[in-house]
């Protein structure tokens, strides 16, 4: 191989990002565009004036607006809840501080039928807070979002929060400045970039939520999310589904955006320097009350989830947990929760092995160093290609599975493939935001000094990149496996009643009547949360920062 | 057996940071690439190394290696901060390219190495827990254990202080000789170059400007610029470079280099020649060897002169100034 530099580069480029476009195009784009285009070409014919009074529609504003002001809320108090946390876990030191650590992150992975079930049991007629009325309001759906993503900021802002240099703080404190002046001088400013990230991010994820809103909100709150799935399996409108993704993904495509530039203007120059956590003093009282305050609202809805799925009639009992082997009262299921579990996690497995192959390939293509403009253009667009995903609508993907992928070439319906495949997608975004910084972190240096002592590419690759990746590999498959464990948009649309897997299991046992499946539904619950738990708590052992950066 | 680039120019977006770079370098000697910073000489470096595309040719014994990737050059690079690898022993680190050949016998090949560059029994220890001098030792190792054809030096030793790279530059010299290595090193200090290199090239503007054994281009630089960069103190141009060469005793020419120590003051009291030049002191400042003067030439304008230790001629003394015409160099 005796290629010039100039040729050999965007080769391998294209070799490495061939296979990942590749399932991209076949499994995200041509599904996502085939549903859109059934929606503006209805009966094969274009339609845009169907699309467009959809766009009208009073309801559609009142979706629209309810999505962005809920979203809106949910990250502002999951900002005003997580930052005193994240001061208190990652800058003092106390007993239990990792154990409290973990527990707060476990949220972020509970699948979200579980959280809307705990959620239900919690704030419903007979739950421990019935008596404030809030069951199927607004507020119960804030309370949902923020349940789940106070994590996202505690992991963000605390990773930064640790690693910053403590002497300009000490320095101000010298000249005088109070401990608030000096939080609101020097520290606020510092932390500002990672904040306004984590903002973005949970934003994001409020915003494009599925299944907290669809078991929170029913018919009455719908976001557009829940919307364009309503419309599509409940309506049979199309036309209006079609409408509304296109509204998501434009938006969630500017977000990205946004977050990016946002991200891309942090200081380089703040040195990072860990700095030792230290006691904690009178003053960091109220932070430390935050922090429990924050505990208790995340533990109450899952002690109550616990002790219901416990309970038969009004004794305590394991009888929900037994009934797991049947399925349920008057044949709400076709299989048994224990072979849904079983399902769920041999999909897992599948839907891991791929979104890590890919996400691999994905990182190792985007942050390779670009030696002409044109390379490194590709490089950006390629970025931001397999960012797609979150922005697109698990019910759109789910949807579009379904009509496109049915016939040859690609007829993949009775393929046992088909949900791993669309949970390697939701995961994917996830998988590379935790590779890529990690590998961007590689002074390139390094892999010319290998070349320059006699090592070819794959021997470089063993000697400098896997040596640093193989923690975010692992802590990447961690998120993979609790991600695809807890998809719930998309498989609701794929996964066949005799393979369904434990989150459309739960969703379907709260849909049918009958105390036994309701008991079912919260021991299945229980489960599922356990074991994304343990796959999260392992993964937290590893402490790769992630998350923050996607 | 030598390098040689004909014509090799190197672009960055459109941008040329080599231009049009002729060079040699004969088999067993060091070359040294003095430029100042953004004159294109790292990356002159990293084109023959193959780590950045060039225009032109790199041959090495008259085999072009436009189409060879780095790692099958034969040349070992060693980077300004070390670029160890921190997750590898010293010992590892310095066997790296050994065991990639899988070569036998390494462990003794390293201690070898440690031993020639001073860090014998290091093996065991992780770079993280070495001093930034120590890290460049063992970089030097490593590059040097497989016998590279050419060793490619990135400023190798401007990430030291100033005392420690002194006493290194020395012992690099040492090394290379020792090893027999043929070497293209790169770096802004001169007093570097001087140190390590047999020969020099002067880069600016991503152009060569001036190439050839230290001791002629020292002799004779391309131009004023040139001149100032290899550590003349100041250049004189027309009329005053006409009445130094005179009162040096030779031909004129349109410019001349001085040295700082060109111009001494004469304590005798000779009466007074026609040649002699006659100034009055500026300022003084006493060094430990010599006293660093200042002195308004007449007709010349301030020039830099020393005196001995003994005699401290003060500010407004006048004085007397003979000139060392081997502290001269014309520029032609």
């Amino acid at each position: 191989m005796a290629l010039p530099p100039a040729v050999r580069r965007p080769a391998s480029l294209v070799a490495l990002a061939a296979l990942p476009v590749v399932v991209l195009g076949c499994f995200f784009v041509l599904p996502v565009s085939g549903m859109v285009a059934r929606g503006f070409f209805p009966d094969g014919e274009l339609d845009a004036g169907a699309v467009l009074e959809v766009l009208t529609r009073s309801r559609t504003g009142r979706v629209v607006w309810f999505t962005v002001w809920s979203a809106g809320v949910a990250t502002a108090v999951s900002v005003l809840l997580g930052l005193p946390a994240a001061y208190a876990l990652h800058g003092l030191e106390f007993p239990l501080r990792r154990t409290v650590r973990a527990l707060l992150l476990v949220p972020f992975v509970l699948p979200t039928v579980v959280v809307g079930v705990a959620f239900r049991q919690l704030l419903g007629e007979s739950g421990p807070l019935g008596f404030l009325g809030l069951d199927g309001t607004p507020v119960a759906i804030v309370a949902g979002l923020v349940f789940f993503n106070a994590a996202v900021v505690i992991r963000a802002v605390g990773a930064s929060w640790e690693s910053l240099d403590s002497r300009p703080a000490e320095a101000a404190a010298a000249l005088g400045a109070s401990p608030a002046q000096v939080f609101r001088t020097v520290t606020l400013p510092t932390l500002r970039p990672a904040i306004v990230s984590a903002a973005s991010v949970v934003f994001l994820f409020c915003a494009t939520s599925f299944g907290v809103v669809l078991t929170l909100g029913g018919t009455r709150y719908s976001s557009v999310e829940t919307e364009i799935y309503l419309l599509t399996t409940d309506l049979l409108d199309l036309p209006g589904a079609a409408a509304l993704s296109l509204v998501q993904l434009t938006a969630v495509v500017a977000l990205l955006a946004v977050a990016a530039r946002l991200r891309a203007s942090a200081d380089p120059s703040v040195v990072r320097v860990p700095s030792r956590p230290r006691r904690p003093a009178r003053a960091d009282l109220p932070q430390l009350a935050m922090t429990a305050l924050l505990l208790a609202l995340v533990a109450a809805p899952v002690v109550t989830l616990v002790a219901g799925s416990l309970r038969v009639g009004d004794s305590w009992s394991l009888g929900n947990y037994r009934a797991l082997d049947s399925v349920g009262d008057q044949q709400a299921l076709v299989v048994p929760v224990t072979d849904a579990l079983v399902t769920s996690l041999r999909t897992a497995v599948d839907a891991t092995w791929m979104s890590l192959l890919l996400g691999l390939l994905v990182a190792l293509a985007v942050t390779r160093r670009s030696r002409s403009r044109a390379e490194r253009r590709i490089r950006t667009v390629l970025d931001g290609f397999f960012m797609l995903p979150l922005g697109v609508s698990a019910a759109t993907l789910g949807f579009g599975f379904l009509i496109t992928l049915d016939r040859p070439p690609l007829d993949l319906r009775d393929s046992a493939l088909l949900v791993p495949v669309a949970q390697a997608l939701v995961a994917l975004p996830l998988v590379v935001r935790t590779l890529v910084p990690v590998l961007d972190g590689i002074d390139d240096r390094q892999r010319q000094a290998a070349a320059s002592l006699g090592a070819g590419p794959l021997r470089t690759l063993l000697t400098v990149d896997v040596p640093v990746l193989w923690r975010p590999l692992l802590a990447a498959s961690g998120f993979a496996f609790a991600a695809s464990l807890g998809e719930f948009g998309a498989t609701a649309f794929l996964a066949r009643d005799e393979s369904a897997t434990l989150p459309v299991v739960i969703f379907r046992l709260i849909g049918h009547p009958g105390a036994m499946n309701y008991g079912m539904a919260l021991a299945a619950s229980v489960v599922l949360a356990a074991t994304t738990a343990a796959v999260m708590l392992a993964v937290e052992r590893l402490r790769v920062p992630s998350l923050g950066a996607l | 057996m030598s390098l040689s680039l004909s014509g090799v120019s190197v672009d960055y977006d459109g941008v040329p940071a080599v231009v049009d770079v002729d060079l040699e370098l004969p088999a067993g000697q060091v070359l040294a690439v003095l430029g100042p910073s953004g004159s294109g000489k790292s990356t002159l470096l990293r084109a023959v190394a193959g780590l950045e595309p060039a225009r032109g040719t790199i041959a090495w014994a008259g085999q072009d290696l436009g189409g060879v990737p780095t790692h099958q050059r034969g040349f070992a690079l060693m980077f300004q901060d070390g670029q160890l690898f921190g997750h590898l022993t010293v010992g590892r680190n310095v066997g790296y390219a050994l065991r990639l050949r899988k070569v036998r016998g390494v462990e003794s090949r390293v201690a070898e190495l440690l031993e020639l560059v001073g860090l014998a029994g290091y093996a065991d220890r992780l770079p993280g827990t070495l001093s930034g001098g120590e890290r460049q030792r063992v970089a030097l190792a490593r590059s040097l254990a497989v016998e590279p054809r050419l060793l490619l030096l990135d400023e190798p030793l401007s990430a030291l202080d100033a005392g420690l790279r002194e006493r290194l530059a020395g012992e690099l010299r040492d090394i290379l000789v020792a090893a027999g290595t043929t070497a293209l090193m790169v770096t802004h200090d001169h007093e570097e170059a001087y140190t390590v290199a047999d020969r020099i090239a002067v880069m600016r503007d991503g152009r060569l400007v001036q190439s050839g054994v230290i001791g002629k281009v020292w002799a004779a630089p391309a131009d004023p610029e040139t001149a100032l960069f290899l550590g003349y103190a100041r250049v004189l141009v027309d009329d005053a470079a006409q009445r130094l060469l005179a009162a040096a005793g030779l031909p004129p020419a349109a410019a001349v280099a001085v040295r700082r120590s060109a111009l001494t003051v004469d304590p005798s009291t000779a009466p007074d020649g026609a040649r002699d030049l006659r100034g009055v002191v500026l300022s003084a400042r006493v060094t430990p060897d010599q006293v660093r003067l200042v002195v308004g030439v007449d007709g010349l304008g301030e020039l830099d002169a020393v005196a001995s230790v003994g005699t401290h001629p003060a500010a407004g003394e006048p004085v007397r100034l003979v000139v060392d015409r081997s502290r001269l160099a014309v520029i032609r």
